[in-house]
């Protein structure tokens, strides 16, 4: 057996090594290894999934108020899998186009529909407008609910029908031409205009079916927003009553799947794994990883090894701040609710979203709602995740109150500090690149459609190519 | 083979655990293909293996999920077992250290995977020990088949030449203990092997076996609590093209 000893095997040497399991890397070394790639997966957790893992609730307990004892030894505390980082699928998205693709990763994780897309809508002028009917309304997913949604008046249903049937006749394939206007030229404002659309109405559009979290999209061309609104639209024609879908067991499981589907095509795995740094060449490109892991053979003893490799990708934590990542400048302040009771109006799993116009903010707060249906929490339990970006640093509890408002009771609730979102500080076109490649931390939005624009431009820094989901699906199945 | 009539046949999901070299795949080799190879390569990228197991009033499809590699710096997902109707958890009867590693796996499955998993606890390699049970000195020759092993206050020490470092009735009382089926098997000779995947089949509960879904719908929790993923409302088949491609390798 000397000769498959896992640590001379690891002294070989990789094509590329992968830091971090959070989705965007996991989702890269799934799609190399099935390339064939000699790919080696690093975490320095004991588990998947990086900031994106779920976690039972002690992990919760420990993780934000350091209560390492509490509820371990509940019998129900594996039925929870809370989301650090709540997002949904868009049904008809590059995600779930990905997932299509490769059945392998679809064996190891089953979705299910979100129900509902909801919209918050204040009344009287703020949340504190108690008298009014604030409260939260479905988003209409195309031009027929729009023409019986209660989000507009009778007057302006016509307006967004018509509006609604326009966007779904483009076609994004025939370029930015159509029927007279040029989208990449025309601002979003201006078509808006056109079509005599009031403010509440841009702000649902914008915000609940083009999922814009801040305003900044006005004065952007159109094309981009065109192509959101029909995203929208198809993903819920798919399944139904909303656009999303989401896995069961929790986001986490994702890039467990395609763990999976890396170590199927050869990948190797190391958990729990300490990154100590990286070794240069003399050509100043990454020779390899130094890292420290407990010996497989000798429990309790650890090794301390060079890994030769031409190529790294990693999360951002992996590497430090300046020359490989900087801060984007948005912070995101999240927090997890832990509910005995479903939202009012919004059912037991949903999305709500509610407008920066609503409640006089610049970004828009969401809140995922789960419940045991996604095998989330045990039965009677329900999960209200609530995210935004930080528009002051002093009080972010005071910066979510609107969301908790909405949610009635609170059972538990845990906030962490804000975090920052890193991107890359380099890339690719600089002359004396590296060949690390970070990703970018997950946004701030609702869903994963950029982590799968991260995917792709790694893909692209990496390879010299885009990446052919089709071709995968054949290289996947072709075993 | 003759076909009395549409017999029900149903899908369970069996995952293999246990340490590195054990013979995890050799046993799932030895109950598809009824070979056994001298110098099986460790394990980097199987996916899964599918066998049939008829009993008497119905048809078991085992998908038998190896661990691919992964487990080999102790980085297996929880995902890879928490659907599993049944688990192989594997030592090696030679290898002290590797019960250790089970009991492990048994633990971190009661704690993870669905309630009504059914675990075999299999002790491997048993034509390397020249006695059968390493108890040989208070219980006299018992027969190979660890089913009929009774009694556990025997005398531990091992004979000279005996390679085997764990004894049967070790293994035996902590699997009664923790409710696990138990078998010791060769792989090599074949002895016991079927006798564990037809014990399995036995076992797995009736009802948790109905809500499984049809082909294509992906696999379909244990238990039926949580059968009607696909059945009910909401269930999500991504690929609505149908038949999925599951007999994979193993290497
Ligand atoms: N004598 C003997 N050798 C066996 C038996 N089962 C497996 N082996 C040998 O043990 C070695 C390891 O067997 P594998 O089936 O690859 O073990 P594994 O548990 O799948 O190992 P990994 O995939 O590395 O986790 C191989 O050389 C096998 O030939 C057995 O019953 N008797
Ligand atoms: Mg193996």
């Amino acid at each position: 057996m000397e000769e498959h000893d896992p640590v001379e095997d690891l002294k070989k040497g990789f094509d590329v090594v992968v830091m971090g399991t959070g989705l965007t890397e996991t989702i890269l070394s799934g799609i190399l290894s099935v390339e064939g790639k000699r790919v080696l997966h690093i975490d320095k957790n004991p588990y998947y999934g990086g900031d994106g893992a779920s976690l039972k609730l002690s992990q919760v307990f420990a993780k934000f108020r350091g209560e390492t004892s509490k509820s371990t030894n509940d019998p129900k505390d594996k039925d929870w899998n809370i989301d650090l980082i709540p997002k949904f699928l868009m049904a008809d998205g590059e995600l779930a186009r990905i997932l299509r693709s490769l059945q392998q990763v679809q064996d190891n994780v089953q979705f299910q529909q979100i129900e509902g897309s909801y919209v918050y809508r204040a009344h009287s002028g703020g949340i504190l407008g108690l008298g009014g009917h604030s409260g939260v309304i479905k988003v209409p997913s195309n031009a027929l609910e729009a023409a019986t949604s209660s989000l507009v008046g009778i007057l302006e249903k016509g307006r967004l029908k018509k509006f609604l049937e326009f966007v779904a006749n483009y076609d994004d394939k025939s370029g930015p031409m159509y029927q007279g206007k040029n989208l990449d030229k025309e601002l979003m404002k201006t078509i808006y205009d056109q079509f005599g659309l009031e403010t509440a109405t841009r702000d649902f559009v914008g915000h609940a079916m083009a999922l814009y979290s801040d305003d900044g999209y006005l004065n952007l061309p159109a094309r981009p927003t065109f192509n959101k609104i029909r995203l929208y639209a198809s993903s819920v024609a798919m399944y139904g009553s909303s656009p999303y879908i989401y896995p069961l067991y929790g986001l986490g499981d994702l890039p467990s799947a395609f763990t999976r589907l890396s170590a199927v095509h050869g990948g190797t795995y190391m958990l729990n794994t300490e990154v100590l740094g990286f070794e240069y060449g003399a050509d100043k490109k990454v020779s390899g990883v130094k890292i420290k892991f407990e010996d497989p053979k000798h429990d309790g003893q650890f090794i301390d090894l060079v890994i030769n490799t031409s190529r790294v990708v990693a999360a951002p934590e992996y590497v430090p701040e300046g020359k490989k990542k900087v801060p984007t400048g948005q912070n995101v302040i999240r927090a997890i609710c832990v509910l005995k009771h479903p939202v009012k109006d919004a059912g037991d799993n949903s999305q709500i979203i509610i407008p920066q116009s609503q409640i006089g903010r610049k970004n828009d707060i969401y809140i995922a709602v789960l419940s045991d249906k996604h095998h989330v929490c045990p039965k009677g339990y329900f999960l209200a995740i609530v995210s935004t970006i930080a528009e002051r640093g002093d009080n972010p509890q005071d910066e979510l109150k609107p969301a908790f408002e909405l949610l009635g009771a609170i059972e538990e609730k845990f906030m962490g500090n804000a975090s920052i979102l890193w991107e890359p500080a380099d890339s690719v076109e600089i002359e004396d690149f590296d060949n690390i490649f970070v990703s970018k931390s997950l946004d701030a939005s609702s869903h994963l459609e950029s982590c799968t624009d991260d995917v792709k431009y790694l893909y692209r820094c990496m390879e010299g190519k885009d990446l052919d989901i089709d071709d995968l699906k054949k290289t996947a199945s072709a075993e | 083979m003759s076909e009395g009539g549409p017999k029900p046949s149903s899908s369970v999901k069996l995952v293999l655990l246990g340490e590195a070299a054990v013979g995890k795949s050799s046993l799932v080799l030895r109950f598809v293909n009824d070979d056994f190879q001298e110098n099986k390569e460790p394990t980097i990228g199987a996916a899964f293996l599918t066998q049939k197991c008829n009993l008497p009033n119905r048809t078991i499809k085992f998908e038998i999920w190896d661990t691919a590699g992964q487990e080999r710096f102790a980085s297996l997902a929880p995902m890879y077992y928490r659907n599993a109707q049944s688990a192989l958890v594997v030592y090696d009867l030679t290898k002290a250290s590797s019960l250790t590693k089970a009991k492990h796996w048994v633990a971190e499955l009661q704690r993870q995977a669905s309630p009504g998993i059914v675990i075999a606890l299999v002790g491997n390699k048993l034509d390397l020990t020249t006695q059968s049970t390493g108890l040989e000195g208070s219980m006299g020759g018992l027969s190979l088949s660890a089913a009929a092993n009774s009694g556990a206050d025997g005398d531990d020490d091992e004979e000279e030449e005996d390679a085997r470092q764990v004894t049967t009735a070790e293994a035996k009382g902590y699997a009664e203990e923790e409710g696990l089926l138990f078998y010791e098997t060769s792989a090599k000779t074949g002895h016991n092997v079927s006798e564990v995947f037809t014990a399995i089949a036995n076992a797995i509960p009736e009802s948790t076996l109905k809500t499984r879904g049809g082909p294509g719908t992906g696999r379909g929790g244990a238990g039926g609590s949580s059968g009607d993923t696909f059945g009910g409302t909401g269930g999500v088949n991504l690929s609505a093209a149908g038949e999925t491609n599951k007999d994979a390798c193993a290497c």
